[in-house]
């Protein structure tokens, strides 16, 4: 049986269409992806994210429990609310999940992991952190909503508590406020402005539905993927797992190999993987004609199999297909791609592919 | 489910639907339930005009935002005609499976064949079933 998050009923009573979704029954859409992909561009979306964990870290020893633990380095937090991005590896370099850590006191930090891995990651924290003085605390207590949109910052700034408006109103990007068990972060996975929102799980329900009275379109999973896709964003699970090195994946830029004396988990494995070179490169396909990338379709470089891709499929933004892959050191910038027997050609552009609204690509 | 199946077509278990026009002649197309499952139409692969096909064949892929979907041609026979508007405009399927919507176009090789495809009540109780 899959679990149900504590929108589930509001969900259906919307109208939403459900599907298994990483062990939980999530709505993938509400009657059109692409319509609500577009909502999210033009105007405001939202999104039930509690399937998602929320983990507080508290303790003396949590910064340094964090820098051993993650692959980028929370010194690079010092405003209290600021969030980073980062894989948590293991020791080989193989990649256990990708998360958001937010630094609020020198004793408390608050991660948000996902769904699907919650169980090995919880494991492998308190696995960890045996020497630290830390307390590790899902927060099953607490619901999730992502608002998402050029205007859904607006839309949603007067269905926040009193006491959280004015700070959550003046959040820097990638930065967070709270009051409470209420917590608003200017973070999200689409490529828009907006906030994600976790609140307390019997407050959800009454928050979502104010948010859809105030022109909020309620989004299912799909538009949220395909818009993670076109802003060039990594799906766990798709895009790397722990059979993959972020240097393979894209995410160099997440790792912080400065400096040189932080000894965190896995980072003998990728200096290693680094000095061998030769590193697969991950890259940003377009295609050219009529048709669709999906994960898992082969690439070649000539005859030459050079990769495959990891996730793919319809910009609605774009009105073409594309997708994110990885493909051998030397691929060159024009290859081909096997759908269902026939050759392609695809094209390597620069991520993302859409941000804020706009087209960053060349069609 | 509330998704719409005429009384006059017929229907397989894979979700196509089969009118039977004049002269030996049928359409054929994807089930508003199938397209409704699918999501968003984004891409269709047409069959080639003149190409014979047999009861059961691949003949044509309707892919979704979601996945890519095989539609096996209910008949056997030569396609005449293929729906070219669903090249540009793919989302008609969404918008109208039994009309505008249409796949191709076949001459049938043996109009009986007809006969063994499901009748609208069978259909929609198939349907049914596969939600559950």
């Amino acid at each position: 049986m899959d679990k149900k998050t504590i929108l589930n009923t509001t969900h259906r009573e919307m109208g939403a269409r459900m599907v298994p979704f990483g062990g939980w029954d999530m709505p993938v859409h509400y009657g059109s992806q692409i319509e609500e992909h577009h909502a999210v561009r033009r105007d405001a979306g939202m999104f039930d994210v509690s399937h998602m964990t929320v983990v507080d870290l508290r303790g003396a020893g949590v910064r340094s429990f964090l820098r051993h633990l993650l692959a980028n380095d929370v010194n690079k937090l010092g405003t209290p609310g600021k969030a980073l991005y980062s894989c948590m590896l293991r020791d080989d370099g193989g990649v256990i999940d990708d998360l958001i850590v937010y630094f609020l006191d020198e004793s408390w930090f608050r991660m948000v992991v996902n769904a699907a891995t919650t169980e090995k990651d919880l494991a492998w924290i308190e696995q960890q952190a045996g020497d630290f003085d830390v307390a590790v605390s899902p927060r099953f207590d607490l619901g999730m909503v992502a608002v998402q949109g050029p205007v859904a910052r607006a839309k949603a700034k007067a269905l926040l508590p009193d006491a959280l408006r004015e700070p959550a109103m003046a959040l820097k990007p990638f930065s967070a406020a709270y009051a409470g068990d209420w917590f608003v972060g200017r973070t999200g996975y689409t490529g828009e402005d907006g906030f994600e929102v976790m609140l307390p799980e019997v407050e959800a329900p009454e928050f979502w539905r104010a948010l859809a009275a105030a022109g909020v379109r309620p989004c299912g999973l799909g538009a949220r993927d395909t818009l993670r896709l076109e802003a060039g964003m990594n799906l766990y699970g798709t895009d790397m797992d722990e059979s993959q090195s972020p240097l393979g994946s894209g995410l160099t830029w997440t790792v912080a190999f400065e400096p040189t004396d932080r000894d965190f988990i896995g980072r003998s494995a990728l200096e290693k993987q680094r000095s061998a070179g030769s590193l697969p490169k991950f890259v940003a396909l377009l295609l050219d004609g009529k048709g669709v990338l999906r994960g898992h379709q082969k690439l070649y470089d000539g005859e030459r199999e050079a990769g495959e891709i990891t996730s793919g499929g319809f910009s609605p933004t774009l009105e073409r297909s594309i997708a994110l892959a990885r493909v051998a050191a030397d691929a060159g910038d024009v290859l081909t791609v096997d759908i269902r027997g026939r050759r392609l050609s695809v094209r390597r552009v620069k991520a993302p592919f859409v941000r804020n609204g706009k087209p960053l690509i060349e069609l | 489910m509330s998704n719409d199946v005429p009384s006059e077509l017929k229907y397989t278990k894979s979700h196509e639907w089969v009118r039977a026009d004049d002269d030996g002649i049928a359409t054929v197309g994807i089930t508003d339930h199938a397209q409704e499952l699918l999501g968003d139409l984004v891409f269709v692969e047409l069959p080639e005009v003149g190409a014979e096909l047999g009861a059961g064949a691949e003949c044509a892929v309707v892919e979704s935002v979601k996945a890519a979907s095989d539609v096996y041609s209910p008949v056997t026979g030569e396609v005449i005609e293929a729906n070219e508007l669903l090249a540009d405009s793919p989302e008609t399927i969404n918008q109208d499976a039994y009309e505008e919507g249409w796949i191709y176009r076949i001459r049938l090789s043996d109009p009986s064949e007809l006969d063994a495809l499901m009748d609208a009540d069978a259909y929609a109780e198939h349907a049914e079933s596969e939600e559950h």
